[in-house]
């Protein structure tokens, strides 16, 4: 019997995402390239946001970014987010420009602890055989 | 659009018979009662109307068979609760044009009892990259907005506190508000934690409750039964859906651009206004639109609602009918300070009443600062 899952599994998952996904499963966060302008973005689609060109690629984040804001939960409006509250939802700036949403991990959800703009790194939890999700703790 | 400046007037307004907790009315019914009662309100007959303008869970087409009218002109735009507002300026130009003659504007949410209602959209954004890590709803989004707003300009909790003490206030005064009481700064801070920045009484009510705005133009609006509130001017504009793809947070390009437009067309500086409307559904909210629309600079919204500038009796009153956060918030909440502004100029709000009010401001958000659309009104041409 597999374990209980504490967070709601990504769904649908759309076609343009897959290697996105793919890419978690083997500990890597990948994010689509512009070949044109050179410009990371997020979320994946089929289409540079920046130009405009449909010559998207893809390129391995380092996993580093800053926390650029945060906000503390201290109760779950999903039935399907089993993780007990309080728990931190986070906005990271990834160092290659995208801003994706997560969870701040290793660190007590506090206001006066966490700091807009501290330097963060990315964490991957395996949720099951075919899906890891990025969460991020302080860099060390 | 500068020609098409008080074109075209509102003629009527209203809500739902009553709005509030309203497990036995269904959405379609509050939409019913809302349109009749704002063509009633115009002195016009549901016979009269060939234009329908509708966003949320109803179609235009569907609104025009409850209805029992074919119109002439339809508008389904849909991009949040700031719609309505948007569609103040569609109906200027379709109205100019001869498109349709008297066009209604109707808003139905059945936001707190769900009754008649199901919902299927398309999650894969969300369902991919934010519920999987709790988010989902919007406290869990607009506090982004707001935790970075306090980080970038050093706004407190007691700043934003003090939009939800002045909103309180101007609900005491309007007899249809779900909550009359006044609060203070440390009721809304000590009130229970939700979703840091938010406590409970820094996020709107969640109601059941229907909303419509009658337009026609300018001529025919002074055969009407009430004094016309000219549209003097609308904009609008959009520019994400993803909170993280918001370019300038803390601020929001599409409340800019929405109201540059809607000046431009009105030929109003900010002095001119004397009474604000603005969507509040978190107490963040008012603010920063005061700064995307140029009011101030970044950071220094929360200056209106210092030392009673926003109240009653005060220099620049905000949000006169108590707002999202204490007079209703079904869920898109665009057509309530629509119908606010008009009763304000129509001199019809009573103890809450702005004396000699001459301009309003009406700006709404989509999403969470997705969208906007600004209204300038009058009954001044
Ligand atoms: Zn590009």
């Amino acid at each position: 019997m597999e374990p209980e899952l504490l967070r709601p599994l990504p769904k649908p998952m759309t076609p343009e995402a897959k290697p996105y996904w793919d890419g978690l499963n083997e500990g890597k966060l990948m994010l689509p390239k512009c070949e044109d302008c050179g410009k990371a973005f997020f979320y994946p689609r089929i289409a540079c946001p920046h130009c405009h060109s449909r010559n998207v690629g893809w390129m391995q984040a380092s996993g580093k970014g800053k926390l650029y804001s945060f906000q503390i939960a201290y109760r779950a409006l999903n039935p399907a987010f089993k993780i007990a509250p309080p728990y931190i939802l986070a906005m990271v700036e990834l160092e290659e420009g995208p801003r994706l949403l997560s969870n701040m991990i290793n660190i007590e959800a506090d206001p006066d602890v966490l700091k807009c703009d501290m330097p963060v790194e990315v964490v991957f939890e395996k949720q099951n055989d075919e899906v890891t999700i990025p969460l991020f703790q302080p860099a060390g | 659009m500068k020609e098409l400046s008080n074109s075209v007037a509102i003629v009527g307004v209203d809500e739902s018979d009553e709005i509030g907790k309203l497990p036995d009315v269904s959405l379609t019914s509050l939409h019913l009662q809302a349109v009749h009662n704002a063509v009633a309100d115009a002195g016009l007959k549901i016979s009269d109307v060939d234009g329908i303008f509708t966003a949320g869970q109803h179609s235009p087409a569907m609104l025009g068979e409850a209805l029992g009218i074919t119109p002439r002109y339809v508008d389904g735009t849909s991009v949040g609760g700031c719609s309505f507002i948007m569609m103040v300026g569609h109906a200027v130009a379709a109205l100019h044009h001869g498109l349709c003659d008297v066009a209604v504007i109707s808003h139905g949410e059945s936001g707190r009892s769900g009754t008649g209602v199901t919902r299927a959209r398309d999650t894969s954004l969300s369902g991919q990259y934010e519920m999987p890590y709790g988010f989902g709803g919007a406290p869990t989004y607009f506090g982004m907005i707001t935790t970075r707003h306090m980080h970038e300009y050093g706004t407190t909790l007691e700043d934003w506190a003090r939009v939800a003490v002045s909103t309180r206030a101007w609900a005491g005064l309007n007899p249809k508000a779900m909550f009359q009481d006044p609060i203070t700064v440390e009721d809304v801070l000590n009130s229970p934690k939700l979703f840091y920045p938010f406590n409970l009484l820094n996020i709107c009510l969640v109601t059941d409750a229907g909303g419509a705005v009658v337009l026609t133009r300018a001529d025919r609006a002074k055969d009407c039964a009430k004094k016309p509130v000219y549209v003097r001017g609308a904009g609008e504009g959009t520019e994400h859906t993803l909170v993280t793809n918001m370019a300038d947070l803390p601020l929001s390009r599409a409340t800019t651009i929405s109201g540059n437009k809607a000046f431009e067309m009105a030929g109003v500086k900010h002095s001119d206004f004397d009474h604000i409307m603005l969507y509040d559904a978190f107490t963040s909210g008012p603010p920063i639109m005061m700064e995307s629309l140029g009011f101030c600079e970044p950071g220094e919204g929360v200056r209106f609602f210092d030392e009673g500038r926003s109240d009653p009796g005060g220099s620049l009153p905000i949000n006169t009918n108590g707002g999202g956060l204490s007079y209703t918030h079904s869920g898109m909440y665009g057509i309530f300070p629509i119908i606010e502004a008009v009763r304000q100029q129509r001199g019809e709000c009573g103890d809450r009443q702005v004396p000699g009010v001459k301009c309003s401001l009406v700006n709404g958000m989509g999403g969470m600062l997705s969208a906007a659309g600004t209204i300038v009104l009058s009954h001044e041409t």
